[in-house]
């Protein structure tokens, strides 16, 4: 990271200046409270089920244990923000439904963008691999079984698309 | 007719994949108040007093609430109203709230919290269920008079002659821990008084009827005056019962008494430490075999530790009853099964609802009577489980459904590979890691049984122009039970899905219909929606039959199209505006109440369930010989639902639910060390990750179920309780160690 980052912070392309006052809060609160972006959760506040997580330049960023000093400068994406502009669902959250990999959808926002994550750089995963891409993201409901389905379902389009 | 049929399909499915989802704790409201809980660190102590005054003076600090400020009744409870839902006499666990602090932002609130001071009185602290019914022992209720909460019996035949016809009798203890239900979504309520006088409660809770009874009772209101609306709820797994309703009950009585909106949000650490958990069992078995293989007798004795409050144990307890000895035939049966109070965290539902706890004992205990018996567990199940017409050890007749325990237990059997696997399993012999395969099966009874009222109402409202709105008094905990009812009503009115928007039901329009537990959503709230889809039918096929030609009851309803025996039809939407014009409505109330069962306390006799299900699942492991890992292979699971109502999610019930059982049989535990836990988040509480799992197979049986209007029975609890002893027969078929402690992994 640069020494003096620029008090920009890019989320879901939006660019926003961000007063000093607001960069000591916590990331997770700033999204949820003062942007209303709830769709990333808070689960455990640790920095452990990943519930919380968003992508800072497409990597994935827990945002509970994380200042918004910290992603100056940077382009984030939330789950708000991976669908086209027009409401059309990206292939990935469009194959999570098709999978049944959807339950309780606690946890599925933080899931889908770290899919989303491991799917640009490893656009042709094996079974085995994806399962590991979502091991540091916790889900109570659906064994994993049909995310992984899901995530093998979307990974053709990273190919081709992106 | 819909191409889309392979693929999934919620109702929900889209705003959850995009963020849209609202939970608790994503709403606002205008000049909302944050409120957090106050603990007193005790484990049992007599309360002397909660001093608020320097909290009260905090930044931002609106109200500090305590018991003194209950209008209404300070008890709760379900079955004895032993909560005291704000701490006024005595500290019975360290989960005790002891006061709520109201402030304008949740970091003012946090740190007021740290301000109040509960001071109090050390009681000798019984944390050993078995000390607890020692003669003279500490009471934790005193006016309950005794620390034993219930004891259910069971006795059959007479187990002395059982056991004397025996040729073979063992004996095994078996314990299982304390755990925890881990929804990713905390404990969350937003409350506030309406301008009419009612208390709105918006909440993360899986039972709004009973919720909305703690509310009314707490400040001392009418239940007409409270109106409970859920919002999503980020998992519940039978934990968002009790302690949800006690969340929303303080919140309620914040946004009372300041006259503000007030938002109650946990975190992980209050969530862990306050909210009730799965009961630890501790199970001493004895079973006798005669020559023939088959069981003569079985006696069990199982104490359950309660904890400090009653909550649900008498129910979870009696189903331990009705199933202590799994899916066989035994003449002769004598056993009791205790719940007792301790100053532990109370314990109450959890998916299997205690279920899984009895089957790690049972489904172990007949392999090694099988060893005894010179049999393989194979043929020592197949000589001895349930089949068409058995009479259960509750001396209930299984008829009326398919009782089909074998045909998924050969299911099993044939899809796994389990005879050649468990020939080739290592018993711990060999150079490698040790390998073997395991396999659990289990009946269950469906929905609550004798264990109280059983009841269910759905609300069916055609509009003019053939859409059609649609309640339910279940509730959607995730598991997709809204889709459920949305493509069982589809079906009854032979229209297309899309034309139906399930209104998420409000306590104050559809009839109390009891909890979203017991994994009754499905049949339930199925069988209240057939029954009313069924009454809507008849009113609109009466609007239109004479101009058909044909009697009501003729007339087909498929394709948005009513239809005459000759042909001639009408559109759906053209069927209700004939009926608005006659000025009357397509709209119905569906009932369905439980059939009938009956229960005799006294000697644990009775027809306990009106149906049950029938599974068995299988794995396949490894254990390293140098650490003693443990690593799944494979897993299978076979269930008779009755009728795959929306494939997909029943398939995540399968998986999920394969996954929670892992989880319980491998390292799940809550740790605890003088009744504080010290597994107060996902760090020192580990769930099962999704390398931790290996690819499932699904094997999906349908029998319909002629007592359920709609064919379908229940998956939730029935795919949750098998993985655990399944993995524990297959870690006994590798090493040739017996595993009668959970969880498995956490014994090196």
């Amino acid at each position: 990271m640069k020494t003096a980052a620029p008090p920009l912070l890019i989320v879901n392309g939006r660019s926003l200046r961000i007063p000093a006052r607001d960069r000591r809060k916590n990331l997770l609160t700033f999204l949820r409270e003062d942007l209303d972006l709830t769709g990333a959760k808070r689960g455990c506040g640790i920095g452990v089920c990943g519930a919380c997580t968003i992508l800072a330049d497409n990597k994935p960023v827990r945002a509970c244990r994380t200042l918004v000093a910290d992603v100056l400068g940077h382009s984030l994406t939330t789950i708000e923000g991976l669908a086209a502009p027009d409401g059309g669902l990206h292939p990935l959250q469009q194959a999570f439904i098709d999978a049944g990999a959807i339950q309780c959808g606690y946890c599925t926002p933080g899931m889908i963008l770290t899919a989303h994550a491991f799917l640009l750089k490893h656009p042709e995963p094996s079974r085995a691999e994806a399962r590991r891409a979502i091991s540091a993201n916790l889900c109570r409901c659906t064994g994993y079984q049909q995310t992984i389905d899901a995530i093998m379902a979307a990974a053709p389009h990273y190919k081709i698309k992106e | 007719m819909d191409e889309l049929k392979d693929k999934a399909w919620r109702n929900d499915a889209a705003a959850k994949v995009t963020g849209r989802t609202r939970f608790a704790d994503d709403i606002k409201q205008p000049g909302m108040l944050h409120a957090v809980p106050v603990y007193g660190d005790f484990v049992h102590a007599k309360l002397l007093a909660v001093e608020t005054a320097a909290a009260a003076k905090s930044r931002g600090v609106v109200r500090v609430i305590t018991a003194r400020d209950v209008p209404g009744s300070n008890r709760g409870g379900q079955i004895l109203k032993d909560v005291h839902v704000l701490a006024d006499d005595k500290i019975r666990y360290h989960g005790d709230v002891a006061a709520v602090v109201v402030a304008e932002t949740r970091a003012q609130a946090i740190a007021a919290a740290k301000r109040v001071r509960v001071r109090a009185e050390p009681l000798p602290e019984i944390l050993d269920p078995e000390a607890a019914l020692a003669p003279g022992a500490v009471l934790i209720h005193e006016e309950h008079g005794t620390n034993l909460i219930h004891r259910h019996v069971i006795r059959r035949g007479d187990a002395d002659r059982g056991f004397a016809e025996s040729a073979h009798v063992v004996e095994q203890e078996f314990r299982t821990p304390f755990v925890e239900h881990a929804y990713l979504e905390p404990e969350a309520a937003l409350c506030l008084v309406r301008a009419d006088g009612v208390v709105e409660v918006r909440g993360s809770m899986q039972h709004p009827y009973s919720t909305r009874r703690f509310v009314a009772e707490f400040l001392g209101l009418p239940l007409a005056r409270i109106e409970v609306v859920g919002t999503p709820m980020g998992g519940g797994f039978g934990g968002k019962d009790d302690t949800a309703a006690l969340v929303c009950a303080r919140t309620a009585l914040a946004a009372w008494l300041t006259g503000r909106p007030v938002k109650m949000t946990y975190d992980r650490e209050w969530s862990m430490r306050e909210s009730y958990k799965r009961h630890p069992y501790c199970m001493r078995y004895r079973m006798g075999v005669g020559t023939d293989g088959l069981i003569r007798a079985v006696q069990c004795r199982i104490v359950a530790d309660g904890g400090a409050y009653c909550s649900t144990s008498p129910w979870v307890t009696w189903r331990s009853t009705v199933q202590c000895c799994g899916p066989y035939v035994v003449p002769h049966v004598d056993g009791e099964v205790l719940s007792v109070y301790t100053n532990h965290v109370f314990t109450g539902a959890m998916r299997g609802f205690g279920s899984p706890q009895v089957n790690f004992a049972v489904e172990q205990l007949v392999e090694i009577a099988a060893a005894a018996a010179g049999l393989s567990g194979v043929e020592f199940r197949r000589r001895n489980m349930v089949r068409q017409g058995s009479t259960t050890v509750t001396g209930q007749v299984l008829e009326g459904h398919a009782v089909s325990m074998s045909e998924v237990f050969e299911r099993v059997l044939a899809e796994s590979g389990y005879e050649d696997k468990l020939r080739r399993s290592s018993r711990g012999r060999g150079e490698d890691d040790y390998y073997g395969i395991g396999l659990a099966m289990s009946y269950r009874g469906v929905s609550l049984g004798a264990e109280g009222t059983d009841v269910c109402a759905a609300v069916v409202s055609v509009q003019f122009d053939g859409s059609v709105l649609l309640e339910a008094g279940i509730h959607e905990n995730g598991q997709g039970a809204e889709s459920a009812m949305i493509l069982l009503l589809a079906e009854e009115l032979g229209v297309d899905r899309s034309r139906i928007v399930y209104r998420r039901p409000s306590t104050s329009a559809v009839p109390d219909s009891g909890t979203t537990v017991a994994s009754r959503a499905t049949i339930m709230g199925g069988g209240a929606v057939s029954r009313a889809a069924a009454a809507v039918r008849l009113q609109m096929a009466g609007a239109v039959a004479a101009d058909l030609g044909c009697r009501p009851e003729e007339v087909r309803f498929a394709g948005g199209r009513l239809t005459a025996p000759g042909g001639r039809d009408v559109g759906f939407a053209e069927a209700a505006q004939r009926l608005y014009r006659d000025q009357k409505y397509p709209y119905a109330l569906g009932v369905f109440p439980a059939p009938r069962v009956d229960w005799d306390e006294s000697c644990g006799q009775g027809r306990a369930y009106f149906t049950w299900v029938y599974g068995c699942q299988a794995v396949e492991l490894s254990v390293s010989r140098r650490t003693g890992r443990i690593r799944l292979l494979n897993a299978w699971a076979a269930h008779d639902i009755g009728r795959a109502v929306n494939r997909a999610a029943l398939l995540g019930q399968f998986y999920g639910g394969m996954a929670m059982g892992a989880g319980y049989g491998l390292f799940e535990e809550v740790a605890m060390t003088g009744g504080r836990l010290r597994s107060l988040n996902y760090d020192t509480y580990r769930i099962p990750r999704s390398t931790d799992l290996p690819d499932m197979t699904a094997i999906v049986l349908e029998n319909r179920d002629p007592l359920s209007p709609s064919g379908a029975k229940s998956i939730g609890e029935p795919a949750n309780e098998l993985m655990a002893p399944a993995i524990a027969n297959a870690y006994f078929h590798a090493t040739g160690r017996r595993r009668c402690r959970l969880p498995i992994g956490g014994e090196k």
